[in-house]
């Protein structure tokens, strides 16, 4: 691995003006170290029956493709300008008017005019003319066409393994052309050969055959469990259960597995848990369906799909009415935008309705799944949760719209309604870094690897930064978010840029806030920190 | 070099009339013939595009959700930003194409010392707008060279389009606007290293392509008048499909305008100029963010293998009789039976 910078050195040279004196097609990706993704190990695509290219790594100066590479490659861009309008579309109709250059969190951290969404599009864009346009093969560069050759596969390797699929480029383009899209599909042509990066695939497999990203067996995920429900024991003094498999109950619930175990996700699941108790909620989770996220989508839509079949089987076996959803980025994308299409229709389940405050989720009525964060706030709405927003005095927070719950889901009310009830000390970042025009963590789409550091912090500059004015003008210490990935990245991101700010689910304040029937006085939150005047009984 | 290939292109364009009808007299080539060839292929080649984007499936629904989504009865859902319903998304469509509404949210990042900042660009929307709406205007206006009697809306669009009476015969003003806008448009590409760094000979094309026309147009106006009569009597044959070549003599100056009319008609459907219509056919901006109350089929969707909870029971059996998980039997049970 690579020695990472420090914050002050990182963008010394960085200049959003400058731009390199060489044609973009003459400019060879260079694979240093920190930023790119190491290539998948041959034995995780054996497993799942996909192609590869037996043992090789980017750095390398001859990749090993076979040799019908060119066709499969043409064939598969083909059979997906066959399959979606919106990939089709968007080859056709840009008019390059730059108006996304500067939108995209890689490009104002790297400076990389390849990184523009513009340009990153025109990768395969310019393929395209080279190779099936008659008037692109006639002029060349000047029509932006070119030739496919190994080193342009060199290059969407490097390129569309630096984009997050964060959609944030969307919100400003003129015909809303999605590099999203873009990037999703052209990780999924460059599969056909079997190149992939070994931290998007390996968790695949794991989901595929064992049921999470980590592995987790399902004694495993009770320990887990029980070991969290020993520290909820310790702060509040109650005995909780938390119901596995539990056939006949009314939700099943899921959440992405870093819940269970990873540090920060760990206290978000403390306090669902305290909010299920609170409201004596008739659930369970599966150890079979026990992944909400879905790393299968950072690589084709086949293999997403294939994973969360799941849920939906278990939800069948376990003859719930609906199901409920933890706070995960890319998970609500696929659960939101590509469930219903993938599993529905969904008729063994029941409209969903809030066995507590009696609201139909008419929004969810076809698909029959609900976000935490809708739950809650309708719970709160209805004046059903009993809060000490005091409880949180000891955190000044600001909160982090996920790209994927932002721009392709557009869940931004709730979150902050819920916030504004568990805490006192809720602040906004900068506007134009927060909503629609969110900035990623910089780590999205399955790149949150350490190989990947340099462009992570890189990518993550914009949001650290709007961080990094409040955390230094309101003295915020904490951002709140409602996906797991950010959990998992922004700890290391802050630490970096913004050192001294802390990383927390919106249902762990919930849960901080929570007064619990027969609850012991808590002296410390969730994470064993002192409350605020309560330092001294600790 | 892109920018010179591009001259040297629009330059070449306008040799082929001066040639063609200056020297060879090849009038009714140029005024007849190449008319018609030009317009088939925009008209057949848009109707080609709109087919071929229509009839590819969008497999998912995939808005670009820019605002509130509608999901609990007391939060205010965007209906703008986020269209639950297909008025709204009507809507959103309407402001999207006729007012060019992401566009107008353009934000300019820089550093101001270690602080990345954002300010608000809407420059770049202006001279689209100034540009398009000119350009709409103006080809409405155009109409009157092609019908009679001259309908009452396009005199007062006319009358409108020149209500500032500046110079004899009055300047239009969505002439200088036209010429405004897309001078911007173009030094923009000059100027800013970003947007120069990503166009391509085809971007600067269309642009110089367009600034021709126009200055040959306002030229005519002003300052070298041909012969109207001659002009109308020729499209007005062209549109009733009964062509004839005018008895007056018409001004090179107007073929040129012509033939550069008749080249950007050709170039377009095959051009990223079909963004006009592509617009309409936008996933992120036509589709409702109603996924989860409406189902949306994908008409190529397969069944794709995965492990089933039997499969999966029989992996982890033994620990999970261990560690007192409940085991499914009956489900395997019947998973089989209809296996």
């Amino acid at each position: 691995m690579s020695k990472l910078p420090k914050p002050d050195e990182l963008l010394k040279d960085l200049n959003l003006h400058k731009t390199p004196s060489k044609h973009w097609m003459d400019i060879k990706p260079d694979f240093r170290p920190g930023t790119y993704c190491y290539a998948v190990e041959p034995q995780v695509m054996e497993d799942l029956g996909r192609p590869h290219l037996g043992k090789w790594q980017p750095h390398d100066e001859k990749w090993p493709l076979p040799e019908d590479w060119k066709e499969r490659i043409l064939k598969a861009i083909r059979d997906r300008m066959e399959r979606y309008r919106s990939f089709r579309l968007f080859m056709d109709i840009c008019v390059r008017c730059g108006a996304c250059a500067d939108k995209c969190h890689y490009f104002l951290g790297t400076g990389d005019p390849k990184n523009m969404p513009v340009l990153r599009a025109e990768l395969i864009r310019s393929i395209i003319k080279g190779e099936f346009s008659f008037f692109g093969k006639l002029f060349g560069r000047f029509a932006g066409a070119r030739p496919l050759t190994e080193e342009v596969i060199k290059e969407w390797y490097y390129y569309f393994y630096q984009c997050t699929e964060c959609r944030r480029c969307s919100v400003f383009c003129p015909y809303g052309i999605d590099t999203a899209e873009v990037t999703i599909i052209m990780r999924e042509v460059l599969h056909e050969l079997g190149i992939a990066i070994d931290w998007a695939m390996k968790p695949v497999r794991f989901s595929h055959f064992i049921g999470n990203h980590i592995g987790l067996q399902p004694h495993t995920i009770k320990e887990n469990i029980e070991f969290l429900l020993g520290d909820i024991a310790e702060i509040t003094g109650l005995n909780i259960e938390v119901p596995i498999n539990k056939k006949g109950a009314e939700i099943l619930f899921v959440t992405p597995s870093a819940d269970f175990f990873a540090d920060p996700g760990i206290y978000t699941f403390m306090g669902y848990v305290l909010l299920f108790h609170h409201i004596g909620l008739d659930y369970t989770i599966s150890t079979y369906a026990s992944e909400g996220g879905n790393f299968g989508f950072f690589n084709s839509m086949e293999l997403a799909k294939k994973l969360h079949a799941k849920i939906y089987e278990e939800a069948k076996r376990l003859k719930v009415k609906w199901i409920l959803g933890g706070e995960c980025g890319h998970m609500w994308r696929v659960w939101h935008q590509y469930h219903n299409t993938w599993f529905g229709p969904v008729d063994f389940l029941e409209v969903p309705k809030s066995p507590i405050t009696g609201t139909v989720f008419e929004h969810a009525k076809d698909n029959k799944i609900v976000h935490i964060c809708e739950f809650t706030a309708d719970l709160i709405a209805h004046g059903k949760l009993k809060l000490d927003p005091s409880r949180n005095d000891h955190i000044i927070v600001t909160f982090h719209d996920s790209c994927n719950t932002s721009r392709a889901m557009g869940i931004f009310e709730e979150p902050r309604f819920i916030l504004k009830h568990v805490c006192n000390n809720f602040v906004e970042m900068p506007e134009n870094t927060i909503r629609e025009k969110t900035f990623c963590c910089g780590s999205g789409s399955g790149l949150n690897t350490d190989e990947y550091m340099e462009i992570r912090m890189r990518g993550g500059f914009p949001r650290a930064n709007a961080v990094q004015y409040v955390h230094n003008k309101y003295g915020v210490n904490t951002v709140a978010c409602i996906c797991a990935i950010d959990r998992a990245v922004l700890p290391t991101l802050m630490n970096y840029w913004v050192p001294g700010v802390e990383i927390a689910g919106v249902h762990e304040l919930v849960g901080n806030a929570l007064v619990m029937e027969g609850e012991k006085e808590r002296t410390t939150d969730l994470r064993y920190r002192p409350l605020l005047g309560k330092e001294e009984e600790v | 070099m892109n920018l010179i290939f591009s001259i040297v292109v629009v330059l070449l364009l306008i040799l082929v009339p001066l040639i063609g009808v200056g020297v060879l007299g090849l009038t009714s080539l140029f005024s007849i013939y190449i008319p018609y060839l030009a317009f088939s292929i925009f008209f057949f080649g848009l109707i080609y595009r709109i087919i071929d984007w229509a009839r590819s499936p969008q497999p998912f629904k995939i808005p670009t959700t820019c605002g509130q989504q509608k999901s609990l009865p007391w939060i205010k859902h965007s209906r703008l930003e986020s269209p639950a319903s297909s008025w709204e998304v009507y809507l959103r469509m309407f402001f999207e194409v006729f007012l060019f509404r992401s566009l107008f949210r353009n934000l300019r990042a820089d550093f101001d010392g270690k602080r990345l900042i954002y300010g608000s660009a809407k420059w770049l929307w202006l001279g689209a707008i100034l540009f398009h709406v000119s350009f709409l205007i103006i080809l409405l206006r155009h109409l009157r060279f092609f019908v009679y009697p001259v309908p009452e809306w396009i005199k007062i669009l006319d009358f409108v389009d020149s209500f500032f009476q500046i110079g004899l015969p009055p300047i239009y003003l969505t002439d200088l606007l036209i010429l405004a806008g897309l001078t911007f448009l173009f030094l923009r590409r000059l100027i800013d290293p970003k947007v120069n760094y990503l166009t391509h000979a085809s971007d600067y094309f269309p642009l110089l392509l367009i600034i021709g026309i126009a200055t040959t147009g306002v030229l005519m106006r002003l300052f070298f008048k041909p012969d109207i009569y001659a002009i109308k009597e020729l499209a007005h044959g062209l549109a009733t499909f009964n062509p004839t070549l005018p008895k007056g003599k018409i001004s090179l100056l107007f073929y040129i305008h012509f033939f550069l009319v008749c080249t950007l008609a050709a170039y377009f459907p095959f051009s990223k100029l079909v963004h006009m219509v592509g617009v309409f056919f936008s996933p992120t901006r036509n589709m409702a963010n109603d996924n989860r109350m409406r189902r949306h089929v994908n008409p190529w969707d397969y069944p794709v293998k995965y492990t089933t909870y039997c499969e999966w029971q029989e992996k982890f059996r033994d620990v999970m009789e261990e560690a007192g998980i409940p085991i499914d039997e009956d489900w395997c049970k019947e998973a089989q039976k209809q296996a």
